[in-house]
């Protein structure tokens, strides 16, 4: 199983306590499922039971965005966790 | 030889106040006699907070359904009266459709209900969409109650999300029987009344005399709209409504509904979101009124707040505004943001989509301001410390 890095953003600090951890997985599904393993609770802020990306997260690889969770990761990449600008 | 008194500690019992709110949770605490109160820190600022509720089997456990605008929703639950939260290992969630089915997906938790008293550990959890969930250890875990969430007339019940309420369709209003743990009752916005007599597994309507919005069919169970929900402890076989389209009565066994709220001043109409019965006295309701003209403006009618009381299960209504302001007040009071405590008088609270708290001590002849300046308030639950 690949090692990948994950930046974590403020609202999910509560979790993981830090911002940047390490995963394994080679799919962000598989790291996802693997951080929710070590910090119970983090998938389903991020995941609705449909299992799509709730509507104000975002993924990214370097500047492309990921939109399918069966996305396949290199070993030694940085996924970044981000939210989305909005709201009031 | 004198004896020395003997020395009581009993503890002195504080009414609390559970302030659920847009950008978190607060804790007000009364000294004693409901005179002062202190509020604590805000709790989760900055989370959407729903609703917070004691246990009152067990006073030390609260539960508070959370979510942010990025982040799903989850709860909360505290063991020592509110100090410290840990995060429910199962909160509530839609199991997965079966094939070719309907996935649905839990926006929020928006209402809490403490089981039967003889089911310590047992909760309900009223959810948007509407759904309905059940723990059976103290908040930790949550499970779907099938026979409601997986019913085959589901979609005729509830209509379409789009067609819900502006903050999206609830299940709230979840009322369990305190002679009876099988016997519940929920309301959906939309969805109408319904009655469990085997603790969820079977559901029946109960929406008889309701009506609905002009010119829609009432045999529609979408077209029903309660906004809230409640019956006396001292008579669990009389409910009492607030709905969209006015005030109701029901006596049980009966099941037609009895518009009471046609009683209402006709300039204040009857129309609002919450309803409150006295714990003891099965004759006394409470309801604030709201401008459902036109566009439905969901303020006080004119600007000028009011409770309105009932002393004979609907008969007669007046109004009790004393204390609270006379004119220019354009706010709102939601389902859940009005309740009352267990006092002797019955002691009576309102918070504002404007953050403020309203209290009276004397069953609503008097009100005043006992927070202001918080968020928007979603929800008041009374408390013991």
């Amino acid at each position: 199983m690949a090692t990948v890095h994950v930046t974590i953003p403020s609202p999910l600090q509560s979790y993981t306590g830090r911002r940047d951890v390490d995963a394994e997985g080679s799919t962000v599904d598989e790291v996802l499922r693997h951080l929710d393993c070590r910090h119970p609770g983090l998938r389903f802020r991020m995941v609705d039971e449909a299992d799509q990306l709730r509507p104000h997260m975002r993924l990214f690889i370097g500047q492309q965005e990921l939109h399918d969770l069966d996305t396949p990761l290199a070993p030694g990449a940085t996924l970044h966790i981000i939210q989305a600008l909005s709201g009031g | 030889m004198t004896r020395k008194p003997f020395k009581t500690s009993r503890p002195a019992t504080r009414t609390g106040l559970l302030v659920a709110t847009r950008k978190g949770a607060f804790i007000l605490k009364d000294d004693g006699r409901r005179r002062s109160w202190t509020q604590s820190a805000p709790l989760y600022l900055g989370q959407v907070v729903h609703h917070v509720v004691q246990d009152p089997r067990d006073p030390r456990i609260l539960l508070m359904s959370v979510r942010t605008g990025h982040l799903g929703p989850t709860l909360l639950r505290s063991s020592d009266r509110g100090r410290s939260w840990t995060e429910s290992r199962q909160p509530p969630a839609f199991p997965k459709a079966a094939a070719g089915g309907k996935q649905h997906v839990l926006d929020h938790t928006f209402w809490l209900t403490p089981g039967h008293a003889d089911e310590r550990g047992v909760w309900y959890a009223g959810a948007s969409p509407q759904g309905l969930f059940r723990s059976e250890d103290g908040g930790d875990s949550w499970q779907s109650v099938r026979g409601l969430n997986e019913h085959p007339e589901y979609s005729d019940w509830m209509g379409a999300v789009p067609n819900g309420t502006p903050d999206g369709p609830k299940l709230h209003s979840v009322l369990v029987d305190p002679r009876d743990r099988n016997h519940l009752y929920v309301a959906m916005s939309s969805g109408g009344v319904h009655e469990s007599l085997d603790r969820g597994e079977t559901w029946h309507p109960l929406v008889k005399g309701l009506e609905v919005v002009e010119q829609f069919d009432p045999s529609l169970l979408y077209m029903h709209d309660p906004h809230c929900l409640r019956y006396s402890p001292s008579n669990p076989d009389r409910l009492y409504q607030q709905n969209h389209c006015g005030i109701y009565r029901l006596d049980r066994p009966g099941t037609q509904w009895t518009r009471i709220g046609m009683a209402m001043p006709r300039s204040i109409g009857d129309i609002g979101f919450p309803m409150v019965v006295h714990p003891r006295d099965d004759r006394m309701a409470w309801v604030f009124p709201m401008d459902g003209s036109g566009v439905w403006p969901r303020t006080s009618p004119g600007g000028k707040p009011a409770a309105y009381v009932t002393r004979n299960a609907g008969r007669s209504w007046q109004r009790q505004a004393k204390g609270l302001p006379d004119k220019q007040a354009w706010w709102t009071v939601k389902r859940q943001a009005m309740t009352a405590d267990e006092g002797t008088p019955l002691g009576l609270y309102l918070g504002t989509t404007s953050g403020e708290i309203w209290a009276s001590r004397d069953e609503g002849a008097n009100w005043r301001c006992i927070a202001r300046h918080l968020p928007e308030i979603y929800a008041l639950e009374p408390a013991r410390f």
